[in-house]
């Protein structure tokens, strides 16, 4: 198949060599230009004016236009735009199907003046469907990204493989997951899902770093509405099988969603700068107008006195964060752990908060699993890890024991355990049990350890503690308020160094960013291996 | 207890559970703890509050302005305990904090009073045969009350009925009293009260009046000492009556008689408030006098420092009442929440911020929604009012919603600027309700570059990175952006040029505007000059990476949008999203508890039926649903307490 093509291209190129050096013409010279004009002048088009109508009804934007609006205005240098699809069969040879490019355009441009390669698949090109000639051009930006060293976005929007191709298209795909998995840990990679994205195509976004949707016009399923009702007879429409709103709340698939393509794209921008060009560059740090020194009186009043009485860990991260600014991930998934980027006195860094407004900040399941991929991701591209500690302990129950609390839980502990950036941990109020050696302990290499005054380090709450010690004896009240006396304080693990000091909450932004600061230079490393095996 | 440690008298609070952390808790010298955050089982539990006083060997109470400062029980408890009770004898509270029995004795002391029925209404059929006999308007209030709570105003026959039900109600769960009284209702009154002290010695004199006309239900929100109403005959003859009325009941301490002046300059007297009163500092701004120092001498049986021919009036002073409420919504509705950050603007000269709050309070459902007191004071009317513009252009609440662009708006308004108001000012001037600030064609260009100046600026931060040396940082820095702004549905392109600290704005390739400030998108409020106009300040509220702005400009929070034009033009692709219907669904307007709900699933319900009764800030709300149907599904219960926004029911 591939190699009528190839042989007929030759052809075709020794041809026209052949012509312009016997004949010197310079008429032959200007068709070429000519030539050249137009195939550019094409490949802008993607598909046609009608189809760029089509999608734009559809609310949604081109390939082009949604480039333009991720990179700084003119920034952006293409790759490939001569490059063709060579499908010979079902009539894809034909000169109307050959348009240049393909379905998808690649290249790099600038992001607030900084690198960063880019792929953005055309619908208007047989439906953004991966060619082998697509794939290529993918694999292409991402190889030379990850020797520059700088992060891979795609745009997704594409009805999935080129089925004319068959197997071809199959392997540009695995082209694809290869280099994906090469390049995780080395640049970060982000997906914007703005359309369909069905099939094996999923697994792309799947093993980069971050997948953003676009609300109402993207989805993401291995299997369409269509099958799903033949296999199993449910009836499902495109957006509750794999819309924005299943993706983002409850499979976890997707870290966050925006409203529409611009939105999107704007929010895309904002959200790069947070992150370092490759794991060779330090966090990025910002100009920032709000002082390292500033105090959080805010934080005084925060925690309730009741210990069983909620408050928001959100509040206390804006409380820290330069200008209030928090960018969290997975905002509406697991909500019982906050995670997400922040900036201390301009430096990037990411935040891991129990939430106590939500199962009074446990950590199950969802949440372990949450919260150890956002810890590796920091621990790969060097951003360093502040922990806000408010945790009760692990979810009880069967469904949660059944499910398997114990291999995912230790997901966490494992991220935990082997990151080797800064880690600044702070316990706001409870730190039980085997959730407060999980929560970036001292005893997991945690570099700087505080605690607020309601801070309670202990096995479990007073309740039941009690229950277990005193088994039965009378007088539970008078036991409850010993034990609480004598752990539901910071001191019985501050006299024990596991906490490095007991600080005043309004001080803890200004002893954050000074520790940041000499942690900067922080060197640590984990024993040579192939690779780890974590609890997967 | 700023005046205590002048004074060198140390100080003990008591505080709920809820204000463990508040001013004043930390504030005083030793703090005890009187109870759970509802004010019933707190700062209205007498038991515990004198087992305090004992505990810490106080020898003086002062009562503050609501809970126990006009309750007589109160007083006499203390005086069982030998305990000074800063404020007037049991006797006086008494007599005056019982609107029927103070109307008599005001009358008997020749203090001119409103017709109305001198006794206690039985029921509602009997408040409508008085309200007959009376002629409506009448209005309808609690014998024990204050403050405008139990309060109501009615017009015919249903309202009278309705209000009795709800100021009945609430007068039993604010004041434990739930006897009403009924009189005429006084159209286009002016609010005006006089303020006076008294020692045991017989002095009593008047400190000047105070303009309390700038009202929403029945609540003051805008005070001003002195009035542009009164002239010196008028307020000589206001004064000398409070002074008589005082006599009459053997006061001694600080006192305000309230009175209702109609157009003709004519006063009736209202109440006597026993106690000081929220806006004392606009007269203690105009005397000179400090009352609080004058009230703990007086109760420690010294006298007056001073005599009738001492007090004058001196310059302008203007008090606004900072609320935690939406003005959008029947001119506040309460509004809940952390103060996510506060600064009040006392680095202005001239400014006094009276509050119990700091940044971090939490402002609950549980007390009123007052956030401080905001005073100014002037060489003259203009000179204080303006100070107050900018003090609250400088006033940064975040966390909650808050009423500063009514009390903005209000300062700006043409007829108070001149004096002409009255007690309907709010509904007279906003029929439709408030809106906020009316934006002039000049305004909006001026807005506009602001925002621009702001996104300008914001781009800028953008990419400043500090340490992204490994690949080169490319392209080049902006010195110039074309965007578009929207404000208001209006649209308009702008061309941003930087030089330096200043921004040049294009405003449709024509009017050219000059913004220049000291940036910092870190500070919460931007002072900044308009084509070298003269400074004020605007407050970034919020900002996001997609262009969207909220800037408070003139009190007024407006929402801007500033993006590329790239954007802009690909904006126009995008699907407008449809907002839910709101027609068929009933939410609350603000957080609250819900007393009853008056209808099940399955009823039909008419346009403005009510179906809902939520209280909230001690205030009875009832909710109507906005159009006729059927109950489809109803969301909550009695008893159950609901946020802002939270779902009550659904029609079919």
């Amino acid at each position: 198949m591939l190699r009528p093509l190839l042989r007929k291209s030759l052809q075709s190129l020794w041809y026209t060599t052949s012509v312009s050096q016997s004949r010197c013409s310079s008429q032959a010279t200007v068709s070429i230009q000519e030539n050249i004009k137009n195939k550019r002048k094409r490949a802008q088009l993607g598909g046609g004016q009608k189809r760029i109508d089509a999608q734009h009804k559809k609310g949604k934007l081109t390939a082009r236009e949604r480039i333009n609006l991720l990179l700084d205005l003119g920034s952006f240098i293409e790759f490939d735009m001569f490059v063709e699809q060579r499908c010979t069969d079902f009539g894809m040879d034909a000169d109307e199907n050959k348009l240049p490019g393909d379905s998808v355009v690649t290249g790099h441009g600038l992001i607030h003046g900084r690198q960063a390669y880019v792929f953005s698949q055309d619908f208007t090109v047989f439906g953004g469907s991966l060619s082998s000639a697509h794939a290529q051009k993918i694999c292409k930006i991402m190889d030379q990204a990850m020797m520059v060293g700088a992060p891979v976005i795609g745009l997704n929007d594409s009805g999935g493989a080129r089925i004319q191709e068959g197997v071809e298209s199959l392997a540009g795909y695995a082209d694809i997951f290869q280099r994906n998995v090469m390049a995780s840990g080395v640049v970060p990679q982000i997906s914007l899902i703005m359309g369909p994205c069905a099939g094996g195509a999923v697994y792309s976004p799947a093993l980069t770093d971050f997948t953003f949707m676009v609300k109402d016009t993207s989805y993401l399923f291995i299997t369409g509405p269509d099958v799903v009702k033949s296999v199993t007879d449910e009836d499902v429409t495109p957006e509750e099988l794999g819309g924005a709103k299943p993706h983002t709340s409850v499979s976890g698939v997707a870290h966050d969603a925006f409203e529409d393509d611009v939105d999107a794209l704007l929010k895309l921008r904002q959200f790069y700068n947070y992150l370092p060009l490759s794991n060779r560059d330090p966090a990025p740090i910002m100009a920032t107008e709000d002082s390292a020194e500033r105090s959080c009186p805010v934080l005084d009043d925060l925690i309730p006195n009741e210990s069983t009485k909620a408050y928001d860990m959100h509040d206390v991260i804006r409380a820290l964060a330069d200008n209030h600014d928090f960018w969290e991930i997975m905002p509406t998934y697991a909500k019982n752990i906050v995670v997400g980027f922040s900036r201390m006195n301009g430096r990037t860094v990411g935040f891991v908060g129990n939430q106590p407004k939500v199962k009074s900040g446990c950590l199950d399941i969802n949440a372990s699993v949450k919260g150890a991929r956002f810890v590796r991701f920091c621990d790969s591209f060097n951003i360093p890890l502040i922990t806000l500690v408010d945790v009760p302990g692990f979810l009880p129950g069967t469904d949660q024991e059944h499910g398997g609390i114990i291999r995912h839980g230790a997901k966490l502990l494992y991220a935990y355990a082997e990151a080797t950036v800064p880690k600044i941990t702070v316990i706001t109020r409870k730190a039980y049990g085997g959730a407060y050696d999980v929560m970036s302990s001292k005893h997991l290499r945690g570099d700087i350890n505080y605690a607020w005054p309601t801070a309670e380090v202990a096995v479990m709450g007073a309740k039941g503690a009690v229950q277990i010690i005193f088994r039965g004896k009378d007088g539970q009240a008078e036991q409850e308020a010993e034990y609480i006396e004598k752990f539901a304080n910071p001191y019985p693990a501050a006299i024990r160094g596991y906490i490095d000091d007991i600080i005043e909450p309004r001080v803890t932004r200004s002893r954050i960013c000074r520790d940041l600061n000499i942690l900067a230079s922080k060197q640590q490393s984990n024993p040579w291996k192939k690779h780890a095996n974590m609890p997967l | 207890m700023r005046t205590c440690r002048d004074m060198g008298i140390a100080t003990v609070a008591i505080h709920s559970e809820a204000d463990n952390n508040s001013v004043h808790t930390l504030m005083a010298d030793e703090a005890v703890c009187v109870g759970p955050a509802p004010s019933s089982q707190s700062y209205l539990n007498m038991p515990v509050i004198v087992e305090a006083i004992k505990a810490t060997g106080a020898q003086a109470v002062h009562p503050g302005y609501g809970f126990l400062s006009e309750n007589k029980e109160f007083a006499k408890f203390l005086a069982a305990n030998n305990t000074a009770f800063i404020g007037p004898g049991t006797f006086a509270i008494d007599a005056m904090g019982d609107k029927l029995k103070s109307k008599q004795i005001a009358m008997n002391a020749k203090v001119n009073t409103i017709p109305g029925f001198d006794g206690v209404v039985e029921d509602a059929d009997h408040a409508v045969k008085i309200a007959g006999e009376i002629g409506y308007p009448v209005m309808i209030k609690a014998s024990a009350g204050g403050g405008g709570k139990g309060m109501r105003i009615a017009w015919n026959e249903k309202e009278t009925r309705d209000g009795f039900r709800f100021s009945s109600q609430e007068a039993a769960s604010s004041f434990g009293d739930d006897r009403l009284l009924v009189e005429k209702f006084i159209d286009t009154p002016r609010h005006i009260e006089m303020q006076i002290i008294a020692d045991s010695f017989g002095n009593t004199l008047w400190l000047n009046e105070r303009e309390c006309s700038i009202q929403r239900r029945n609540q003051k929100v805008v005070e001003e000492a002195p009035s542009t109403f009164l002239d010196a005959n008028t307020r000589r003859a206001m004064g000398e009556q409070a002074v008589a009325l005082a006599k009459a009941v053997n006061y001694k301490s600080a006192g305000t008689v309230e009175f209702l002046v109609d157009s003709k300059k004519n006063f009736y007297f209202l109440e006597m408030n026993t106690r000081l009163q929220v806006e004392h500092p606009v007269t203690e701004y105009i005397t000179g006098l400090d009352l609080v120092r004058e009230m703990i001498m007086v109760a420690a049986g010294h006298p007056l420092s001073i005599t009738q021919e001492d007090v004058g009036i001196n310059g302008w002073a203007v008090e606004c009442r900072v609320y935690a409420e939406n003005p959008y919504k029947s001119f506040g509705l309460p509004s809940i929440g952390r103060l996510s950050r506060y600064v009040e603007p006392t680095h202005i000269p001239n400014v006094r911020v009276d509050s119990g709050v700091r940044e971090g309070s939490e402002i609950s459902m549980y007390y009123d929604p007052m956030i401080s007191k905001l005073v100014t004071y002037g060489k003259d009317r203009t000179e204080a009012l303006s100070s107050m513009c900018s003090a609250l252009d400088n006033y940064v609440i975040r966390g909650v919603t808050h009423n500063v662009p009514l009390c903005h708006e209000v300062l700006r308004h043409p007829d108070f600027i001149k004096g002409d108001i009255s007690t309907n000012f709010l509904n007279e001037v906003y029929p439709d309700g408030f809106t906020g600030k009316q934006l002039s064609s000049e305004e909006h260009k001026h807005l506009c570059a602001i925002a621009c100046a702001f996104h300008a600026r914001q781009q800028l931060m953008q990419q400043t990175f500090l340490n992204q040396t490994r690949l080169p940082q490319m392209g080049k820095v902006m010195d110039s952006l074309e965007v578009q702004v929207k404000l208001e549905e209006k649209t308009v392109t702008a061309l941003v040029k930087s030089n330096d600290n200043a921004y040049e704005v294009s405003l449709n390739g024509s009017d050219v505007i000059n913004v220049s400030s000291d940036w910092s998108l870190s500070s919460p409020t931007q002072t900044l000059s308009v084509n070298s106009g003269s400074p004020f300040t605007v407050q970034c509220v919020n900002s996001s990476a997609t262009g969207s702005y909220q800037i408070q400009f003139d009190g007024t929070v407006f929402d801007l949008e500033v993006i590329s034009l790239t954007a802009a033009n690909l904006r126009a692709h995008m699907p407008v999203k449809v907002p839910e219907d709101q027609s068929s669904v009933l939410r609350s307007p603000m957080p609250g508890t819900v007393l009853s709900v008056s209808c099940a699933v399955g009823d039909k319900v008419a346009e403005g039926q009510e179906v809902c009764v939520i209280e909230a800030m001690k205030m009875q709300n009832s909710l109507c649903v906005s159009r006729d149907g059927r109950v489809k599904s109803i969301h909550c219960k009695e008893k159950e307490s609901l946020g802002e926004g939270d779902l009550i029911l659904e029609l079919e």
